[in-house]
Formats: structure tokens, sequence, C-alpha cells
């Protein structure tokens, strides 16, 4: 199976964009820095830098769909998207590890040690003799006032629902797209980017009434956990139901076909990954 | 690997060759044009971190306080170190993956050519950030590159541009391993069979994964440094219910397996240099990549043996005491492998073979020193003094700096199809090796009489062992520059290299003419 010269790898010619991208990133995070740093042109720059980095995806990603769809992709290169989005799901997996890894730490290690237990440390008996929650916790310091337990319900169990549907919704579309029946392709999308962003309104719900309630990020441990694992598997939602929108607008134009819906199967692993953290978010964060 | 092969021949009449102008370098999506990128910016980085440690070794001259003040002592450490480890020895290895794996494996490109492209020019822009940081109110980093709450939080204005540098610098690393992953399971020639892949294939497959797996935990670290000073979590404060310590264990899951990043490929580069010299096949190549994994997996299993002295259950000290311990097995296969493979063999020392000579002669020391720490009742001695500091550098620069550097030598005559001058390499090797030893060994011994790392002043009876680094550092880092010579007349002329380079050389990329194409492999060999 040597190649023929019918049959090389697709390797673009010289490529602008990731240089934008390169400016982009390096704009947005240097606006953000300064932005933290309460320097007043922070702001600003952090906005410029965001609008290259979108300029950036459109023409980026445009590059690649034309190139898609002018049939420069062939299986040999198909290989090696699928294995590039694979392990970056993995190493978005593995992101998500660490602030897992943060919670099981303060549930298991730290809160049980600063209320006395484990050989050795007298921290319990000296510093904080009268702090006595176990979790949710703000802390002995009580930071950040009020502390209560994120229920499960209603509004994370429906999240849940709902997530597991758009699960369910983006398979038909798949079924659908291999049987080339493109009204049902279309129609699966449409119903998993509108339950993708019905659950991210229902997020945006629970933590208005969670700071209404007073529990905010600043609520100690229970708090810092809650609002950035929920906080980052949120935007990770918000990403993948664009990602889906920009495969429905596609799909409408009349993209993919049977065998070639590469960027459609991405936004689906992408959208299971997420649907998993949620699964896992739901066990450890709201019930356990 | 002693494969034949066949149809290696190239048809570039159909193909442009680089883009004229400057800008050919900043839109290439060639991994040879990358791979060259990587490879001088991380030379350029070499001597901003080298000069940052001739600061420190400058202060540490003497006892006494004379040359710098200790907070920028205190910065240069830091930054020394976050130089020499994301801009030195990381671009470095990407930059030999870039112009290796493909060529190596017959591959006509990197699988992800564009993301190549920036992966590499988005660490011009992280450095950057990184190195303003040292011109802002407050100083760059003081607290140590390990960035150990709470003493890294009272960093000044620098403090956000460090963590997002460290995300852009992570972002980086992570498409890079990503790309060559895709590029070793997508693209190798026909024959290719993962068993037949060459060694510096197999370390760079198995440091991709590592990559991975840890560069986004290091994200979620920092990132949760970041909100603990400015929005109020409290993931590393007591008082809120979290713990300073459990950043040292998050960070460490990530920092463990980064040394072995920082090794592996080297262990690679190595592997393919003693066969050669030795006229012999590698003693032992399958141990050599089950070795290599089990390292891989290991160094998942033993992040704590950094944190001994931090406060931990006795069962927690056991257990990262005996797995650690046990990351000697594997390392011994490797080591026993490569003197096995000289044994016998009709060897001769260019260059290239000298660093790899030095390297696993070097290594091994500090492998020795490893064990050492390794135990947790004697470590509670060891623990941030410089003995740690003499056990790391012996494994960073006479280990991951001489692989590349042997790497270089073993390899330039391909990229530029011009040999290096051998004696002006012979005599960058010996005095590098003298002097690196003038520099490292005797931490050894004020760090076992109890001097402290990261302090700028130190106690009298120190001072001898002191001054002797200090000559060793200036001339290890001026010695450099010979080595700088060297590239620049190689890539400007000399005798020209053959296509088969080295006599004992095996393996695809001494198929192709010297220097090698702009594209290569665009119809692939086939291997049998």
């Amino acid at each position: 199976m040597a190649s023929t010269a019918e049959n090389h790898y697709y390797v673009p010619e010289g490529a602008y964009w990731p240089l934008v991208g390169s400016v982009g990133l390096a704009t947005t995070t240097g606006g953000l820095a300064a932005w933290l740093n309460e320097s007043s042109l922070g702001q600003p720059i952090f906005y410029v830098g965001m609008a290259i980095l979108v300029i950036m995806m459109f023409g980026w990603f445009g590059t690649v769909i034309r190139e898609s769809e002018s049939g420069q992709y062939r299986p040999w290169e198909d290989k090696s998207f699928r294995l590039g989005m694979s392990w970056f799901i993995f190493s978005e997996v593995m992101f998500f590890a660490a602030f897992f890894g943060a919670l099981f730490y303060a549930r298991v290690y730290s809160v049980p040690w600063i209320l006395g237990e484990g050989a050795g440390a007298n921290t319990h008996e000296w510093l904080w003799s009268s702090f006595t929650e176990i979790w949710p916790t703000n802390g002995p310091a009580d930071m950040g006032g009020s502390d209560f337990h994120m229920g499960w319900w209603p509004l994370p169990f429906l999240n849940t629902a709902i997530l597991l549907t758009s699960g369910v919704t983006v398979t038909i579309a798949h079924h659908a797209v291999i049987k080339n029946d493109r009204t049902r392709f279309i129609l699966g999308l449409a119903a998993t980017v509108a339950l993708g962003f019905i659950f991210v309104y229902f997020q945006m719900v629970e933590y208005q009434e969670a700071y209404h309630e007073g529990m905010t990020l600043q609520s100690g441990i229970y708090g810092s956990t809650f609002f950035m694992l929920t906080g980052f598997h949120g935007f990770h939602v918000s990403m993948g139901a664009i990602i889906l929108l920009v495969v429905l607008i596609r799909a409408i134009r009349g993209h993919f076909t049977p065998t070639r819906h590469f960027a459609f199967e991405a936004a689906a692993w992408y959208w299971h990954f997420v649907d998993v953290v949620w699964l896992g978010l739901f066990i450890f964060v709201y019930i356990l | 690997m002693n494969a034949a092969l066949t149809d290696t021949d190239h048809h570039d009449d159909h193909h442009h060759g680089p883009a004229p102008g400057l800008m050919r370098w900043v839109t290439t999506t060639n991994h040879k044009d990358i791979g060259t990128l990587y490879l001088w910016f991380s030379l350029l980085m070499f001597f901003i971190g080298g000069f940052m440690a001739l600061i420190i070794r400058t202060e540490l001259f003497q006892p006494g306080l004379q040359v710098v003040d200790p907070h920028f002592f205190n910065q240069m450490t830091t930054m020394h170190a976050l130089i020499m480890i994301f801009g030195v020895v990381m671009p470095a290895f990407v930059g030999l993956a870039n112009w290796m794996v493909p060529i190596m494996i017959g591959a006509p490109d990197m699988a992800l050519p564009r993301m190549n492209n920036w992966s590499f020019w988005i660490l011009p822009f992280g450095f950057t950030m990184m190195l303003s940081t040292l011109f802002m109110d407050g100083g760059g980093p003081a607290g140590g590159w390990t960035l150990y709450p709470p003493l890294s939080l009272q960093g000044g204005d620098g403090f956000p541009f460090l963590i997002f540098s460290i995300h852009i610098l992570g972002i980086s690393s992570i498409m890079g391993a990503i790309n060559i992953v895709a590029t070793i399971m997508n693209l190798r020639a026909p024959g290719m069979t993962f068993m037949k892949m060459p060694l510096f294939v197999w370390t760079w497959f198995i440091t991709a994964y590592l990559l991975i797996a840890v560069m986004p935990v290091l994200a979620g670290a920092v990132t949760m440094l970041l909100t603990d000073k400015f929005f109020g979590t409290a993931f590393f404060t007591a008082a809120g219910g979290g713990d300073p310590v459990m950043f040292q264990h998050i960070f460490w899951f990530f920092g463990h397996p980064e040394v072995y990043i920082l090794i592996l490929p080297s262990f690679g580069i190595v592997s393919e240099i003693i066969p050669t010299f030795s006229r012999k096949r590698l003693f032992g190549y399958a141990s050599m990549v089950y070795a290599t994994s089990s390292i891989a997996l290991l160094s998942f299993i033993v992040w704590a043996h950094h944190m001994f002295t931090v406060g931990m259950p006795l069962s927690g000290e056991l257990f990262f005491m005996f797995a650690t311990m046990l990351i000697a097995v594997p390392t011994g296969v490797k080591v026993f492998n490569w003197v096995a493979t000289m044994w016998r063999g009709a060897m001769t020392f260019e260059t290239p073979m000298l660093f790899a000579l030095g390297f696993v002669i070097m290594f091994t020391i500090g492998g020795f020193s490893g064990v050492m720490l390794a135990l947790a009742p004697v470590d509670f001695q060891y623990h941030d003094t410089y003995f740690v500091v003499a056990h790391f550098h012996y494994v960073l620069v006479p280990g991951a700096i001489f692989g590349i550097i042997a790497a270089v030598y073993y390899w330039i005559p391909k990229w530029t199809g011009n040999m290096y001058d051998e004696k002006l390499g012979k005599i960058h090797f010996w005095v590098s090796t003298i002097f690196v030893n003038l520099l490292f060994f005797p931490m050894h011994f004020v760090g076992l009489a109890g001097m402290p790392r990261r302090i700028p002043d130190y106690a009298v009876q120190f001072a001898d062992f002191n001054a002797i680094a200090t000559i060793g550092a200036f001339g290890f880092g001026f010695s450099q520059i010979i080595f700088v010579v060297v590239l620049l007349k190689c890539v400007k002329g000399g005798e020209k290299a053959t296509d088969q380079v080295w006599e004992g050389a095996e393996g695809l990329e001494w198929t192709l003419p010297s220097p090698a194409p702009y594209h290569s492999f665009t119809d692939q060999p086939e291997v049998k």
C-alpha cells in the first residue's frame, strides 16, 4: 500500500491564522491580567483580544471547512483529526480531574484534619476548637458568610434529565446522518443545541438563587469547589452547544454525508464528554 | 531497527520549496522549519536561563550578601527554573521530535501541520509575558518555580501574567504532544510496526501521553492559585476549609510526570546514538520499550516523595517511598541495556557518542542520589538542601541537556548537509564535562552538611565548595559559546556529509539525502 502521487497526505501551505491566534491569545490573557491588576486599560485590551480570537476561529475553521468541502481530506487525514480530538478530550478530562481532586482532597483530608482527625496535629484543639461542620462547610473562619448545601432537587435533577436527553438526541442525529435522513439529522441536532442552552439557562437560574441566599464563590472550600467545578462545566457546555450550533448551520447548508461527517462526530464526542462530567458532578457535588 | 528499505526516492518537482523571505518562518507548516524554530528558540532561552544561573552563582561565590538583593535573588532562582524547564528542555525536545519523528517513521510531515505552527508560535508570546514580570511592580515570581501558596500569592503585579504565561506554555505543550501522538499513530510508513519504531520515537510517544495527562492538571492548579488570589476562593486557605498542602499534591501530580517528560526523550536519543557508534544493534529493544512505559506509569503514583517533610500520614510516606524506589528497576534496565550494547562493540568516540556516554555515567550519578532522596527517613535530612539541587541538576544538565546536545551533534549533518567541526565538538564535550562536575558535584557535600537551597547567603564553612561551584558555573556557561560557534560554522559550511553520515547508523532518516529535502517521504517508503 505504498502511497501514490494521487494519495499524498494533505500538508497545507503557509498559514496566517496561527499568528493571529498567538496575538489574540497574548492580548486576551495580557488584558485579563492587567484587568485583575486593576489597570483601566486591561478590560478594553481583553475585549480586543477576545475579538481577535473570534476572528481567528472564523478564519481558521472556515479554511478547514472549505478544504473539507472541496474534498482535500480523505480517510487518512480524517484519522489525524479523530486522534487529535480524542486526545484533546482526554486532556480536558485531566483538567477536570484537578478540580475533582481538590474536592476529594478537601472532603477526605483537609476538612477532617481541621476537625481534629488524624494523629499528631493539634490544630483543632488550639486553633478552631469550636469548628464542627463536616460538609458542606465554608471553613472554620466562616469564609464568605452563610453556607448551605446545594440540593440535587429540583433544578440539578432536571438538568441531569436535560443533558441525558440531549445525549439521546445527538445520537438520533448521528444515526440519521448515516442513513442520510437529513430532516431527522437537522431536527436531532437542533434539539440537542436547544437542550444545551436550556441547561445553561437553568444553571444561571441556580447560580442566581445561590448568590441570593449568600452561597457564593467566596463561601470557603464548599463554594470554591462548587462554583469552579460547575462553572467550568457550564463553560464547556456553552462551548459544546456553540460547536453543535455551527455543525447545525453547516448541516442546514447541506454539509456532511453518510460517510464523511467528522466535524459532527467530534462535536458529539465533546457533547458526551460534558455529559459524563456532569454525571460526576451530579453524584459527587450534589448528591453525596 | 534493521529495516530493509525500498522506495526512498523523492518526487519534489510538484512541491514548492520554502517560501522566500522572513514570513516563511512565521507561516510555515513544514515540520523541519518548525523543528528549527523550536531549536533556535530553545538555544536562546538556554542563554537567558543560564545568565540567571550565573547571577545566582555570582551571589553565592562568597558568603554574605554582596551582589544582588535577596528578593531579586529569589526571582532569579524561580525564573531560572521556569525558563530552563518550559523554555529550554521542553521546546528542544519538541523541536527534535518535529525534525526527526516524521523522517524516522517515514511520514510526509506532522499530522496536524497548522496546529504545529501554532504550538510553536505561542511560545515566544508566552515567554515574553513571563519575562516581562521581572520589570513589573513587585518584580517577577520569587516563591520558587513550584509556586507554593501562600508565598506565591504574595507576588506583585506580575502574578496574573505569570499564571497566564503558564497557561499559554501548557496549551503549547498539549498541542505539540497531541500532534506527535497523531503523527506516530497515523503517519507511520507501511511496515513500520510499533515494535520496529526507533526508540527516540517510542520515548517521545510515551512522553506525549505524559504531557497530555499532566499539563491540564498544572493548568488547573495555577487556575486555583489565580482564583484564590483574585476571586476569593479558599482552595489553599485552611480558614476556609482548604489546605495549602493540597496545592503541593496537585502540583506534584503534574510535577513528577513532568520530570520524566524532561528525561525520557533523552533516553531515546542515547538509545539511538550508542548502537550507532558501537556498531551493534541496541541490546534489549523490547525491554527498553517496556522499561520506558513502566517508568511513565510509575511516575503517576510517586508524586508525594517531593513532600515527605510536609506532614503526611505514615502510610503515605511508606507508599510513596517504596513506589519511588521501584522506579530504579526499569531505569536500571535501561542503563544495563546501554552498557550491554557497548559490550564488545566496535566503538568509536565521535562527539555525539561522547555526550551520550557522559549522559549514561552522569545521569546514573543523578539516579543514585535520587534513590537516596526516595528514602523518606533520610529525606528528612536532605529535603530542601543543596543535595536536592545537586541531584536534579545531575539528571537535568549532564542528563537531559547532554542528551539534547548529543542529538544535535548526531543529526546536524542531516539537517545542514555539513559535518560539524569534530575537534571543536570534542573540546566542547570535555570542557563541559569537567566544568559541569566542578559545578554540581560540590553541591552534594554542602547539601549533606546542611546548606539550604534558595537562600542567597550561607554559613562560612560552605565557602570553599561554593567558590568551586561558581567557577564551574562560569566555566560551563562560557564553554557553551563553543557550541554556538560549532553550530554556526556547521550551518555556514564545512565538509559535506554523506547520506549515511555515520558508519553504523541505521534507520529511515539516513536514507534521505543530506541535507534532508524540504519535503521528505511524500511517497512513503516500505519498511520490511
